[in-house]
């Protein structure tokens, strides 16, 4: 761990009975998790199970600030908190779809939240990620870059923002496997760092990097815990599915 | 004032310093020339009239001029009039580009026109970058008004960009034909803040064999500014290919219209266009706020991408 790496302390989040409702569907529903501090979560679950909505909410993103519960960072309530004091406060978002900036180059991007910018860190947080930082400091975050490049550049720049809670949606989604090893060693660094992750997955290869897994189904958690026992639903998809309000499973279920 | 310090303040308030010797260049104050170098194969012929020069500029076929060549059009003055008549033909073959600076700092009510009829012979390279440099009373009246033609393998590309100090009424009025095979650009980037005016009209004919043509305009608008783009490109001949590119982010109480006229009238030519027209991506500025810009930060860096 290098010297200006030093841990960062706690950034407790907890959501405490998080219900949403969007577009007439309640699309969370009575969601209660203690992220611990320094640790990897992962949250899985089927399309349209609320995974991205639990993450936008959390950043306080336009859209998503109309719940019923609340979202806690080291005890105090987010409600009030627009993105942007979130973001100070430690606390990003890795989108699912990463945005397209016309002429915003790379290496501005990368330094949007960085404390101090230099180039320094430039090459360093694309090197983090596999990026040549000749190749790719001067270029722009366009329609150019291919959807794995924006995404890895995405993540470039949240490592050079040191945040102490990160939200990563889909972060294996377009990225090729050598890519991805990078992407995992990001990871670990992160945690290392003492920083809280949450990764949002359909992959089992993803859920592998973290310490702890959290089921949703229909906008509910259905279950958590290890990741070897909540994993099994990439076998056998949502076990007995009793969360379906009486409609039949859209989910094979298989006895394992 | 002396010659050479007018010279200072204008390279001064447009950011520069003296070039190195070696480029090539043209100082228009008002309707003098007061200062010129030139290199080999380029051929400059002023004449100053009543309000302002008439000019003809040549680069000899073969030459390829490395450097950019430097002009400076502009006046120190609150008050005045300036307009330019300019004549630029590109040997074939040939390689030049100019930097053009239009620096009025102190304009309350100045009107700076200028009128150009570019040649750019076969197989010739030509740019042309147009900087402005306004004071912050935006009482400058700016109409570039330019008739191009773009020879066979010629490539022709123009930049005008007005993104310092205040616009306050700017008509851009750009007609370029284009040979066989020759590419045409134009790019405009403003940005508009109280009451500035902006229209750019621009168009493209692509009327040669395999042609390729984009006109391309960002405009950025505060306050009660207006703007009204028409660009229009038309592809006569086969294989002529191009695309038409508006886009304009509006704030406050500012408005915009785009209006991209695409023309094919051959069965193998391909023209495209986008425009758009609105505030800030959100979902561009939620990621940067994501990072710890503020909102007023982060719509200062999109707007920033957008023009540069
Ligand atoms: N702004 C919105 N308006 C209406 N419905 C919405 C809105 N945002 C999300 N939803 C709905 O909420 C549900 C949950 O969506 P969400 O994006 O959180 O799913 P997800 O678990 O991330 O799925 P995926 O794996 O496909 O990314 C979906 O049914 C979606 O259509
Ligand atoms: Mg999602």
């Amino acid at each position: 761990m290098r010297a200006e790496e030093k841990p960062i302390g706690s950034g407790r989040l907890e959501v405490r009975d998080l219900s949403m409702t969007l577009g007439g569907k309640p699309v969370l529903q009575h969601v209660t998790i203690d992220f611990w501090p320094g640790h990897v979560h992962a949250l899985i679950g089927p399309n349209g199970a609320g995974k991205s909505t639990l993450a936008s909410t959390i950043m306080g993103l336009a859209g998503y600030q109309d719940y019923e519960g609340d979202v806690l960072l080291d005890g105090e309530s987010l409600r009030e908190v627009p993105v942007d004091e979130r973001a100070r406060r430690g606390i990003t978002l890795g989108w699912q779809e990463p945005a397209r900036f016309e002429g915003l180059l790379v290496r501005d991007y990368i330094l949007a939240g960085a404390k101090n910018g230099s180039d320094e860190k430039v090459r360093d947080a694309l090197l983090r990620v596999g990026l040549d930082p000749e190749r790719y400091a001067s270029r722009a975050v366009d329609k150019t870059l291919s959807g794995g490049e924006r995404k890895r550049i995405e993540l470039a720049s949240i490592l050079a923002m040191k945040p102490r809670i990160v939200l990563m949606d889909e972060p294996d989604s377009g990225i090729d496997v050598d890519a991805l090893n990078r992407i995992f060693d990001a990871i670990r660094d992160l945690k290392a760092r003492g920083a809280t992750v949450i990764l949002i997955t359909h992959s089992l290869t993803v859920l592998k990097q973290a310490e702890h897994a959290f089921l949703f189904c229909n906008g509910k958690l259905i279950d958590k815990g290890s990741i070897d026992r909540i994993g099994r639903y990439f076998e056998n998809q949502c076990l007995p599915c009793d969360h379906q309000d009486g409609r039949e499973s859209p989910f094979p279920v298989r006895e394992s | 004032m002396s010659e050479n310090s007018t010279i200072r303040a204008l390279l001064d308030s447009a950011g520069l310093h003296e070039p190195g010797t070696d480029a090539a260049r043209v100082i228009v104050h008002g309707n003098r020339v007061i200062g010129s170098r030139l290199v080999r194969g380029l051929e400059v012929d002023a004449r100053e009239t009543a309000d302002g020069i008439e000019a003809d500029i040549s680069v000899r076929g073969g030459v390829r001029i490395e450097t950019p060549i430097h002009m400076c059009f502009g006046m120190l003055p609150e008050t005045g009039k300036q307009h330019i008549v300019l004549r630029v033909r590109m040997g074939k073959g040939a390689a030049a580009s100019i930097l053009a600076h239009c620096v009025f700092p102190n304009a309350l009510d100045i009107t700076h026109s200028m009128d150009a009829e570019i040649e750019v012979g076969d197989g010739a390279d030509y740019s042309y970058f147009e900087r402005h440099v306004h004071g912050r009373e935006g009482g400058v009246l700016v109409l570039p008004k330019a008739r191009v033609r773009v020879g066979e393998n010629a490539r022709f590309k123009t930049e005008f960009e007005l993104i310092k100090g205040r616009v306050g009424r700017i008509d851009v009025d750009y007609e370029t034909h284009v040979g066989p095979r020759g590419v045409l650009e134009m790019i405009a980037r403003i940005s508009g803040r109280g009451d500035d005016r902006i229209r750019i009209s621009e168009t493209g004919i692509l009327d040669g064999e395999g042609s390729r043509g984009v006109l391309k305009s960002h405009i950025a608008l505060r306050d009660r500014a207006r703007a009204e783009i028409h660009n229009r490109l038309v592809a006569n001949a086969a294989h002529a290919r191009g695309h038409v590119d508006c886009k304009e982010i509006v704030q406050d109480e500012a408005a915009a219209s785009a209006i991209p006229i695409v023309e094919v009238n051959h069965p193998k030519a391909h023209v495209t266009h986008e425009a758009s027209i609105g505030s800030v991506d959100s979902k561009q500025l939620e990621t940067l706020m994501a990072r710890g810009l503020t909102e007023d930060d982060a719509v200062e860096r999109i707007i920033r991408g957008l023009l540069g």
